[in-house]
């Protein structure tokens, strides 16, 4: 990598001849395989948590972005950030054999069950304890999907934010994003230290490499507990929370209709259907 | 009992309000007394269309100068909170910039945000929020417990837009505090992509493509057919992270929720993820050709079948019509 080329509108010439070093932290999730979701828990109305973690694929793109940062900037480092039960490190070692160089995971008993607001709580704590440049994460995990964590951390350590980024360029101290929209994207302009919420396809997430792979046995993880973060655990958890389930029901089923096999003719037979439904 | 008092996060558009206000407000109108706006900008030019949608009053923040809703919007909400002004619950549309307001406002008023809500039911002086996991197979719900005001983040088209027939809303100038280093990002410049055809969101016809079609020129064929029926063209999350297509157009949890007339999945399995933003179509037809893909589960009808053959046949035969 010449440059912090991470969208095709950014020409090389605009970057600076002189880049300082950029220390990126990226929020991480590690989730049960979406291939295999899981059920809740009806007891502790939790997501079962039996099955192995891997990393959410939603942050491989921000983990691939800071990298990218990084490379261009010519030195720095990417931290990962992540909290998870009973210690899981499956998925950070995903993202370390990308090429991130540590990580820390915060992992506690007392978080079960914590919301979006506590985990915000706890990962703000964690990422307080480095100065990073730029936090990144994904817009929104994809088993949880509350989306609001980024924003609360960016709050809680009154950070400036942009979410959504489809592309970013980092110029200097500014960050360059195209923010995206209902129609279209927003150009915003964000002075470091801030925090980006990026989108899937803002980058091509690389592969980890045989070598990255057997490098990430040896990286650093630092395993800490809310009391090492200064976090009271009443704040944490069921009790933290301020929101209960009352209930978990199966939604009403749609039924299945007609399934066909095509001889050729399927197309009139949507033809028909679209015909009998009036909107030919 | 009940709620008394809810504010609702005014957006809009060049067209003027957003759909997703109006059916917000729609809902809300149903759970309590007073229903009030709050707006990021200068609410002169939206003031009659909230107030014939059943708001009262528009809590204004007047131009926030490039500066995001999220910071401008929320740190402007919990000054109003502090002073004893801030109502007993938030309701905010699942959106770009509601997102952001939630966030940053949960983390001010330390208070609990109910996520991607689809249906909301009085319960006592509080609200029940319905949310769909697994792809819409359960339902979850969730009430609030602590004596904050709750923040309520509502799906798109979870509800109708309905008028009710009020004048204008009264616009109160909602002030702004300083909002520090959190408030240095701004937006230097706005781009609208233009498509011809209705949105998709909007349409009555919406055709959407997957991984199926097995590469992106292919994606072609889902725009010919879109534009035959008149309908907007829609993507799984797989072939938008394969950029073959724009993130805009994505159907899914993560993408816009539809309900159209007629929803047309080809090449699409059916993922968890995408069933999310398509369920609620009034009919949907699936081409695919593995018998089990989960989205016959839903389909009124279904096709297997290979999409290069049965597409092609389609376009032709609708554009002969």
């Amino acid at each position: 990598m010449s440059g912090p080329i991470c969208g095709p509108d950014f020409a090389l010439s605009q970057v600076p001849a002189t880049l300082a070093a950029m220390n990126v932290v990226v929020c991480v999730k590690q989730i049960p395989d979406p291939a295999d979701p899981g059920e809740l828990d009806p007891e502790t109305k939790t997501l079962k948590r039996d099955v192995k973690l891997i990393l959410d694929e939603s942050d491989s793109y921000g983990v691939e972005m800071a990298l990218q940062l990084v490379d261009a900037a010519g030195d720095g480092e990417v931290t990962l950030v992540s909290m998870a039960p009973n210690n899981e490190v499956g998925g950070l070692r995903t993202a370390l054999a990308m090429g991130a160089a540590s990580a820390v995971l915060v992992s506690d008993d007392a978080l079960q069950g914590t919301d979006a607001l506590g985990t915000a709580k706890v990962l703000a704590a964690a990422i307080g304890r480095t100065e990073p440049d730029l936090v990144l994460a994904a817009t929104e995990s994809s088993d949880g999907y509350t989306g609001t964590v980024p924003e609360q951390i960016a709050e809680l350590l009154s950070l400036p934010s942009v979410t959504f980024a489809k592309e970013i360029a980092v110029e200097g101290d500014t960050v360059k994003i195209k923010r995206q929209t209902e129609d279209g994207y927003d150009s915003v302009e964000c002075p470091t230290p801030c925090l980006v919420s990026v989108t899937a396809g803002v980058v091509e997430p690389r592969y980890p490499s045989f070598k990255g792979i057997m490098a990430a046995k040896s990286k650093p993880v630092d395993e800490v507990t809310i009391a090492d973060l200064g976090i009271d655990a009443g704040a944490v958890g069921w009790a933290g929370g301020g929101q209960e389930i009352v209930a978990i029901e199966p939604a009403p089923a749609r039924e299945a209709g007609e399934v066909i096999e095509d001889e050729g003719d399927a197309h009139e037979r949507i033809v028909a259907f679209l015909d009998e439904l009036k909107v030919l | 009992m009940g709620v008394s008092k809810i504010w609702v996060y005014g957006e809009s558009s060049g067209d003027g309000v957003k759909t997703i206000t109006l059916e917000l407000l729609a809902k809300a109108r149903e759970l309590a007394d007073t229903v009030e706006v709050v707006y990021g900008g200068d609410a002169s030019a939206v003031a009659a269309e909230l107030g014939e949608h059943g708001a009262d009053a528009v809590h204004a923040t007047g131009d926030l100068g490039g500066a995001m809703q999220g910071v401008g919007v929320a740190s402007a909400i919990a000054g109003a909170v502090e002073a004893g002004n801030g109502p007993d619950l938030f309701m905010i549309g699942t959106t770009y910039d509601g997102r952001d307001v939630a966030g940053r406002l949960s983390v001010k008023l330390d208070a609990p945000v109910i996520t991607n809500v689809v249906d909301l039911e009085a319960a006592g002086d509080g609200v029940v929020g319905v949310e769909p996991v697994f792809g819409g197979s359960t339902n979850v719900k969730t009430t609030f417990t602590s004596d904050k005001p709750g923040i309520l983040l509502v799906r798109p088209k979870s509800f109708a837009a309905e008028p009710a027939g009020g004048g204008p809303a009264t616009v109160q100038a909602l002030a702004v505090p300083d909002t520090g280093a959190t408030g240095t990002a701004r937006v230097t410049d706005q781009f609208v992509e233009e498509s011809d055809g209705p949105k998709l969101d909007e349409a009555t016809i919406v055709v959407a493509g997957g991984r199926g079609l097995g590469e992106s020129d292919k994606f072609e064929m889902i725009e010919t057919l879109a534009k035959a029926l008149g309908g907007a063209a829609g993507a799984s999350r797989a072939i938008v992270d394969a950029g073959w297509v724009p993130y805009s157009y994505q159907v899914g949890q993560t993408g816009k929720v539809v309900k159209p007339d007629v929803y047309i999945a080809a090449g699409i399995s059916g993922a968890t993820q995408h069933m999310v933003g398509m369920k609620g179509s009034k009919n949907i037809v699936a081409i695919n050709k593995d018998p089990e893909a989960p989205i016959f589960g839903v389909a009124d009808l279904g096709v297997v079948g290979d999409v290069h053959k049965v597409l092609p046949k389609l376009i032709e035969a609708l554009e002969a019509n």
